[in-house]
């Protein structure tokens, strides 16, 4: 087997509030293999964000630090790059989209232009070339009327076409790895469902491998190869898509699969999720989930390490009680 | 916008006096103008010389032992004129701030309170008289009343209404139709008391804060009308007259324009100070912004 | 844009007619005859009569009103007292005066302004930031005269690098050597006014999610303040200039006393001091006009910055 496009190993994410340093993402260890779409699971909090914006060094350079850990990619470690060198990887080699299609491109250029950038960034092409490229990819995600829309601004598209603009942009350079943030969240159901038909279409095509964060169970199930589950800055649960839908193990898990509707459930079997996820400067000493955890135990007040599920080295929990389950059986 | 008109009085000065001994700067802008005050009020006991005696024999000396801040062309003490000239100024913003203060807002609660025709009449010139550039409004009017302490007060406060008519309204519009008002027009009171008693002290911090911000333009206005010879006559010493006497004799004694320069100087930047301080406690969002 | 353009101007119609009005109402409240004031005690009642007609002060206040309006709206300001010739005459001699003197120090300003209020933006909390944040309150706290005599003390007199009249010259270089001065000293409040606004308005633009993006996109810091950041930053400066013209030409009339230079202050204090008072109303309407020409300009410029402004 090849090497992982992307191997992140013990990476601390932090943040300082009111002086001090406090983790958004603790002992994140995971690996993207080549063409391979992984999801990032979690609700609103949870550091999804803060890990992809950790990878490509996007945190804000005043109050954020990488504290710990290594970000491997193309033999090169990320989190000690120089500002200079990132700035030559990113959109060329890693490209990311956002949540927002609405604020996240700029006003005052043309999408040809805001496309065309990239290109001449980081392959030196003119104005024209890139330009032209620049229509090529527009037609590429199927914008109608490509070549008339291309001096077009922002606000003169709706949103599935601003996104499919952002993802014209992030494909440009043809990056090996997209980090995509929530990237249909924000948009119509149908319209959501186009956008990720044409990601997952692109991604056969451009050979590149995802990270897709969501909130969104259902996006998952369509997107992803593999499924990390994250709760209060690190991941409890991560496995094939296949057996996070049939054996979600992590109590979390099963409760995040509870309240996702379903086509072959009645929706009165829903079951809201209670309490919130903790906040950075408040984090339990123990298992992070055991306040809102329905299997709590005593040992829970032990923080639990990520293990393997016996027998299956590609499905680990952090979940003190259910490792303690499997051995028993 | 909401956030400001629920916040009540007192709190509002808690907020006001926390930011103020947060931002160190503001305690220099404090300091200089406490300076600058106790200068004024006890002008007599601090100034040298008398600054209205002439004394032939020391004309346009520069600074020395002597004269400090040098003699002008009548061989008055420049340093004593310079702390008298600290009243004029004083008194001048101050005063005028206050007319300008207490008429403004009173027509910009009126407007607000009565709405409709009215408000659109008044509020139209307001905007009209907002657009005008003030030196140029109060050159005039104290070109028209002629040249005397109180036209000069009168020109300023004149040229000052606007702002304080815009800042009193917009609260009004939204405090009028709030349950306490109401309240109490059920009880029957008059809309006199309405305004006076609930209305006014809800926005009484914001305008006061506009008129520190205010007279910071006054003391200025007041100098540039003074340089002009519209201001206070001759022989009483104003920032504004001295730097126009060192004007005409800037070849030779260039003493004389520069230190009331750096008075009126410190004074302004005293008061923007203080008032930029005091907006950024007032105005909620950008008082979040500091704190991040 | 063309209708735009139409819009906005017939638009501007009625801020005219209101200034207008404003400007006559003024005039009328003074206190005292103008005649008298005009004329001097000693005047005898023959020659004081005979400046009211002259002056329309015999008519009722409604048909001079009238009067007054449609003038002013056919050019018409009126003759100057003193000099004999047309108020218009007398302002389009000296215009290119202020106007040059305005455009130099607008120039000026945003030189200074838009690169401190950046690097202000991008040095946050830190010593750049501090210290335009107090050089810019000096400039906003300068009376443009007391900047003007500094500057001459500096210039002129101590250093003798530039003159200290600047009076009109026909050679270029020292027609520039003239403008230089008085055109710094408007040019460095203006400075201070641009560095306050672009400070705050890059701080937001910068917080903003396409400033993001274009980070994820490899965008180069430099490359990210003038591409991204500046012309989305341009358009609260726009607003300010606008708001501050009036003060930059209140300021230029201070800055033509001091440096002794022809233009529209010249004109208002030499009319002040003669109590020409038709011209005088005058040039207060030439202003106005002014000011709303600077306030439809202003609009339009938004739609030239920010393509979300539509033209409908």
């Amino acid at each position: 087997m090849t090497d992982p496009v992307l191997d992140v190993r013990g990476l601390q994410s932090e943040f300082r509030i009111a002086g001090r340093w406090y983790p958004a993402v603790r002992d994140f260890t995971l690996a993207v293999e080549a063409n391979e779409t992984v999801a990032l699971v979690g609700e609103s909090g949870s550091g999804k964000s803060a890990t992809a914006l950790s990878i490509l060094r996007l945190l804000p350079a005043v109050g954020a630090r990488i504290a710990k850990g290594s970000v491997m990619f193309a033999g090169q470690d990320l989190a000690r790059l120089s500002e200079a060198e990132m700035i030559r990887l990113r959109g060329e080699a890693i490209a990311m989209i956002f949540q927002e299609p609405m604020t996240s491109l700029n006003p005052t250029m043309t999408v040809g232009a805001q496309i065309a950038e990239v290109i001449e960034i980081h392959r030196g092409s003119t104005r024209r070339s890139a330009m032209a490229e620049a229509l090529r990819l527009l037609e590429e995600v199927r914008i109608p009327a490509a070549r008339q829309r291309l001096n077009d601004y922002p606000h003169q598209f709706s949103g599935g076409m601003r996104q499919r603009v952002m993802i014209a942009m992030a494909l440009a350079c043809r990056p090996k790895l997209l980090l995509a943030d929530e990237p249909t969240t924000a948009l119509d159901v149908t319209i959501q469902g186009q956008v990720l038909a044409l990601l997952n279409e692109l991604k056969q095509s451009y050979g590149m491998s995802i990270l897709f964060i969501t909130h969104n169970l259902g996006v998952v199930a369509q997107m992803a190869d593999r499924v990390a589950v994250m709760y209060a800055g690190e991941i409890v649960e991560f496995a094939s898509v296949n057996k996070i839908f049939e054996q979600p193990s992590h109590p979390y898990t099963e409760v995040l699969l509870k309240a996702m509707p379903r086509v072959d459930r009645d929706s009165a079997g829903l079951e809201p999720i209670t309490g919130q996820v903790p906040g950075i400067t408040a984090l339990p000493v123990g298992c992070a989930f055991a306040p809102r955890c329905p299997l709590r135990q005593p040992d829970c007040d032990r923080h639990p390490a990520l293990a393997p599920l016996a027998a299956e080295a590609d499905h680990v929990v952090r979940c003190v009680v259910r490792a303690g389950q499997e051995a028993a059986v | 916008m909401a956030d400001t008109t629920t916040l009540s009085a007192p709190r509002r000065s808690n907020a006001i006096l926390a930011t103020l001994r947060q931002n160190k700067l503001s305690w220099v802008g404090l300091a200089l103008l406490a300076a600058i005050v106790f200068m004024a009020v006890f002008a007599p006991l601090l100034a040298p010389h008398d600054p209205l005696q002439q004394n032939i024999i020391h004309r346009l000396e520069p600074p020395s032992a002597e004269f400090l801040l040098g003699t002008d062309s009548f061989g008055r003490d420049v340093l004593s004129r310079l702390i008298y000239g600290a009243r004029i100024s004083l008194m001048v913003g101050f005063v005028a701030v206050a007319i300008a203060m207490f008429v403004g807002s009173t027509i910009g609660i009126l407007a607000g309170y009565i709405g409709g025709l009215f408000d659109q009449i008044v509020m139209g010139i307001v905007d009209v008289m907002l657009a005008f550039p003030t030196l140029l409004l109060g050159l005039m009017i104290a070109a028209m009343l002629g040249a005397n302490l109180e036209n000069l007060i009168i020109a300023i406060a004149f040229t000052e209404m606007a702002p304080f008519a815009r800042v009193a309204r917009a609260p009004t519009i939204g405090l009028k139709e709030r349950d306490f008002v109401e309240a109490g027009r059920a009880l029957g009171f008059g809309p006199l008391r309405i305004m006076g008693v609930h209305i006014l002290p809800n926005m009484a911090s914001d305008v006061v804060v506009m008129g520190s911000l205010w007279m910071a333009s006054a003391i200025r206005m007041e100098a540039s009308l003074s340089f002009i010879g519209l201001g206070v006559q001759p022989p009483t010493p104003t920032w504004g007259g001295m730097i126009r006497e060192g004007f005409e004799n800037i070849l030779t004694a260039w003493w004389l324009a520069i230190f009331p320069s750096l008075a009126i100087l410190v004074t302004v930047l005293a008061l923007n100070i203080l008032g930029d301080a005091l907006r950024d406690a007032i105005d909620p969002k950008l008082r979040s912004e500091n704190a991040a | 844009m063309i209708r735009h353009v139409i819009k906005r101007l017939l638009l501007a119609v009625p801020t005219l007619l209101a200034m207008l009005t404003v400007i006559f109402v003024l005039v009328r409240l003074v206190p005292g005859d103008p005649a008298i004031a005009m004329l001097g005690d000693q005047a005898t009642e023959a020659s004081l009569q005979a400046m009211r007609s002259q002056l329309g002060l015999n008519e009722p206040i409604h048909v001079q009103y009238v009067d007054f309006l449609a003038r002013a709206l056919s050019g018409d300001f009126g003759r100057s007292m003193t000099s004999g010739r047309t108020v218009l005459e007398e302002v389009l001699q000296v215009l290119p005066y202020t106007l040059e003197l305005t455009a130099a120090a607008l120039f000026i300003g945003a030189l200074l302004g838009l690169p401190l209020g950046t690097w202000a933006a991008l040095r946050r909390n830190a010593w750049p930031d501090y210290a335009s944040r107090i050089i810019s309150l000096t400039g906003l706290s300068l009376p443009g005269f007391v900047s003007a005599i500094l500057l001459l003390l500096v210039f002129a007199v101590h250093l003798r690098w530039l003159p200290v009249m600047s009076a009109a010259a026909s050679d270029p270089v020292d027609h520039l050597r003239n403008l230089a001065l008085p055109a710094l000293n408007l040019g460095i409040i203006m400075a201070a006014y641009i560095t306050r606004v672009t400070r705050s308005s890059m701080l937001n633009v910068l917080g903003e999610d396409y400033i993001r993006t274009a980070r994820a996109k490899g965008v180069s810091q430099t490359r990210l303040v003038l591409r991204h950041a500046l012309r989305n930053a341009l358009v609260p400066v726009v607003t300010v200039v606008g708001l501050y013209f009036g003060t930059l030409i209140g300021n230029s009339v201070l800055t033509e006393i001091v440096f002794t230079r022809p233009g529209l202050g010249k004109l208002i204090l030499g009319a002040l001091t003669s109590r020409d008072y038709t011209l005088l109303q005058g040039l207060m309407v030439v202003f106005a006009a002014f000011i709303i020409t600077v306030n439809t300009l202003t609009d339009l410029a938004y739609g030239l910055i920010d393509p979300r402004v539509t033209y409908d």
